[in-house]
């Protein structure tokens, strides 16, 4: 993944722009770009299964909102933990869930696993709604923010808002360079391999099912990782964070922001996340605008925000394949697609 | 568990089972036919649903307004697959669960300005709202009874238009071989449309006439979606044979798990599924790739 000096310099540009933001913007806009971090982790996370992987996961929301449920699991109410043990629960926890998950969903493909991994995050969600002595459908709140301190001593005070968006921001970065590894690693290019051609993978000798059960593990972690954010930063988690609109949003996110190119989905949380603050500004049916602008996209902006700055500034995709080749390009023939799902009435 | 309390579990179980098979034979009809996955088949139930709370508010009677509603699922359906679904037919299926995803938005949104976020309840029809005596105790409601036996005759009916019409030879030959049934000159664009109409109207008429059961309220659609999705899984996606098995299945183990293991009801179903996948990846009527 080679990617143009343009882009290169726009995303230094924008972390630089991300770095000074608290300076310039009020405590509301902070909160705001927080949130849009979180997200940014989150979709990323997501691309890593769709946009690499050829893994349509519509049930990602499920490890988001399992972890904030293990923050205020391991939160006593007494006073704050250390962040090295939340952080190693709610990881553990997440890797544990996809592990369960994927071992189950990987051995399907095509719209099988779209549809199991939404029946499994929703079983988790109608575990947690029901669920009274973690409040039911209200959500629980989680009163203190991790304790950062090592050996005795406090390191950073996450409670401070200035501290957490670097911290947040920090992660957003780290968890960019991460992906960015593990994709440009000998593993990456298996199961890139896997969502150009499965069979052609398979056939060099790749255990395919082995390489996209680690990606979804790996997915669902950095998902756990981003929910363990978003209930650090609003002190609250609900079976809401794993409902499937949660996980239908978090798609929206990649796909506006531009599937196969990781800087992208974090773009789309930002446009997402501001265009939702505008139409709630709007109208009391929000939603409603919501759902023209989604399918406005899907119509008329297939390869997304990212799409659209490749093609302005002439460069090539990010994962240097043209974009629209396999199979997410409105142009693939439905052959192609008949071949891999199967179907049939009896 | 006595023989009788065990007896209205089977029913029950059974009519639940009836009611998803004709919202996911519509949900798998759509998909083996047309390649669409469509997750806004729950919002037609759910539309079916209210369509038959405020019909029967306006004429009095429930089959009187499941008769006018009828056409009326039609025609949203038809409007639905003209103006949206039509783009998606050449497109990845994540695009299909993106744009359908939006539709459910517009739709939730829409239900609610027009019938408000509050739960209704429908009244059963005056012939249907006696019971049949089973035991001293025990009665079964006359009303399940109806749509356990609705139900039947339409998947019956089912069976023979899919199997014995010329509409429904088109259909089988649409699921097995688009572009062959193009070249022998069938308008497939029309099929199409038929079918995805009549599968919206399926799901509309399982939402009118469990209405007076399970009442009438927002985000009824989504339960009823994925419930749906975990039958067509089980059942092999396409198959309506499998539709049916699963529904029953999914219908049996369903009411059997609220009654045994009230703590995990919500995770049988979950748990069933994922045991079936484990030995038939493809379900249990898939076709196998």
């Amino acid at each position: 993944m080679k990617m143009s000096r343009a882009l290169a310099g726009f995303l230094c540009a924008a972390v630089l722009g991300l770095a000074v933001t608290p300076w310039l913007a009020g405590e509301f806009y902070m909160d705001l770009m927080i949130r849009i971090m979180i997200l940014g982790i989150f979709a990323m996370s997501l691309d890593l299964l769709v946009g690499y992987t050829g893994l349509i996961s519509f049930g990602h929301a499920a490890f988001f909102g399992l972890s904030g449920y293990i923050l205020a699991i391991v939160t006593p109410e007494s006073g704050p933990i250390t962040l090295w043990y939340a952080l190693f629960m709610c990881l553990a926890g997440s890797a544990i869930a996809a592990a369960a998950i994927g071992w189950v969903s990987v051995r399907t493909s095509g719209v099988y696993f779209i549809m199991i991994t939404l029946a499994f995050s929703q079983m988790f969600f109608y575990y947690f709604n029901g669920s009274v002595e973690l409040g039911s459908s209200d959500g629980i709140f989680i009163f203190f923010r991790p304790d950062v301190t090592l050996g005795g001593f406090a390191l950073i005070d996450l409670g401070d808002e200035y501290t957490f968006y670097y911290f947040v921001l920090a992660s957003l970065v780290g968890s960019y360079l991460f992906l960015t590894m593990v994709l440009r690693s000998p593993f990456g290019k298996v199961i890139q391999g896997v969502r150009a051609n499965e069979a052609r993978t398979r056939a060099l000798g790749f255990a395919t099912q082995r390489y996209k059960l680690v990606s979804f593990i790996i997915a669902g972690t950095l998902a756990g990782f981003a929910g363990f954010l978003e209930a650090t930063h609003t002190g609250f988690v609900s079976p809401a964070h794993l409902g499937w609109h949660e996980s239908g949003m978090i798609l929206i996110i990649v796909i506006l922001g531009g599937i196969g190119t990781l800087y992208g989905p974090v773009m789309g949380a930002f446009v997402l996340v501001f265009l939702q603050d505008k139409f709630q500004e709007i109208s009391d049916l929000w939603l409603l605008l919501m759902g023209f602008f989604v399918i406005a996209v899907v119509l008329f902006l297939p390869h997304g925000i990212a799409g659209l700055f490749a093609r302005l500034t002439g460069a090539r995709p990010a994962d240097g394949t043209e974009v629209g080749d396999k199979g997410l390009a409105p142009t693939v023939p439905a052959k192609s697609r008949e071949g891999a799902d199967g179907g049939g009435t009896a | 568990m006595d023989l009788a309390t065990f007896l209205i579990q089977v029913l029950n179980g059974v009519q639940y089972g009836f009611m998803l098979f004709l919202v996911a034979s519509g949900l798998t009809l759509i998909f083996g036919v047309m390649g669409i996955i469509n997750i806004a088949h729950g919002a037609f139930y759910m539309i079916g649903a209210y369509l038959a709370f405020w019909l029967t508010g306006v004429v009095g009677n429930l089959f009187l307004a499941i008769v006018l509603g009828i056409p009326l699922m039609v025609a949203i359906g038809y409007a639905v697959e003209r103006l949206a679904i039509t783009h998606l037919y050449h497109r990845d299926h994540l695009y299909q669960v993106l744009l359908t995803y939006g539709l459910i938005l517009i739709f939730n949104e829409a239900q609610k300005l027009l019938w408000g976020t509050g739960f209704h309840g429908v009244r059963v029809p005056a012939i249907l709202s006696g019971a049949v005596p089973l035991t001293d105790t025990l009665v079964y409601p006359h009303y399940r009874l109806f749509i356990s036996v609705v139900c039947l005759g339409v998947a019956a009916g089912m069976y023979v238009a899919i199997n014995r019409t010329k509409l429904g030879m088109m259909i089988r030959a649409g699921a097995s071989n688009r572009e062959m049934v193009e070249a022998l000159g069938i308008d497939i664009g029309k099929v199409f449309a038929i079918v995805f109409s009549l599968g919206a109207a399926l799901a509309g008429f399982s939402g009118m006439i469990g209405a007076p059961i399970s009442s009438v309220y927002p985000g009824m659609g989504d339960q009823i979606l994925i419930i749906s999705f975990v039958v067509v899984v089980i059942g092999g996606i396409g198959s309506i044979k499998g539709a049916f098995v699963g529904a029953m299945l999914i219908g049996l183990a369903d009411t059997f798990g609220q009654v045994l293991l009230p703590e995990l009801s919500s995770m049988v179903v979950y748990a069933l599924m994922a045991i079936i996948l484990f030995w038939w990846p493809q379900g249990l009527f898939g076709r196998r790739v």
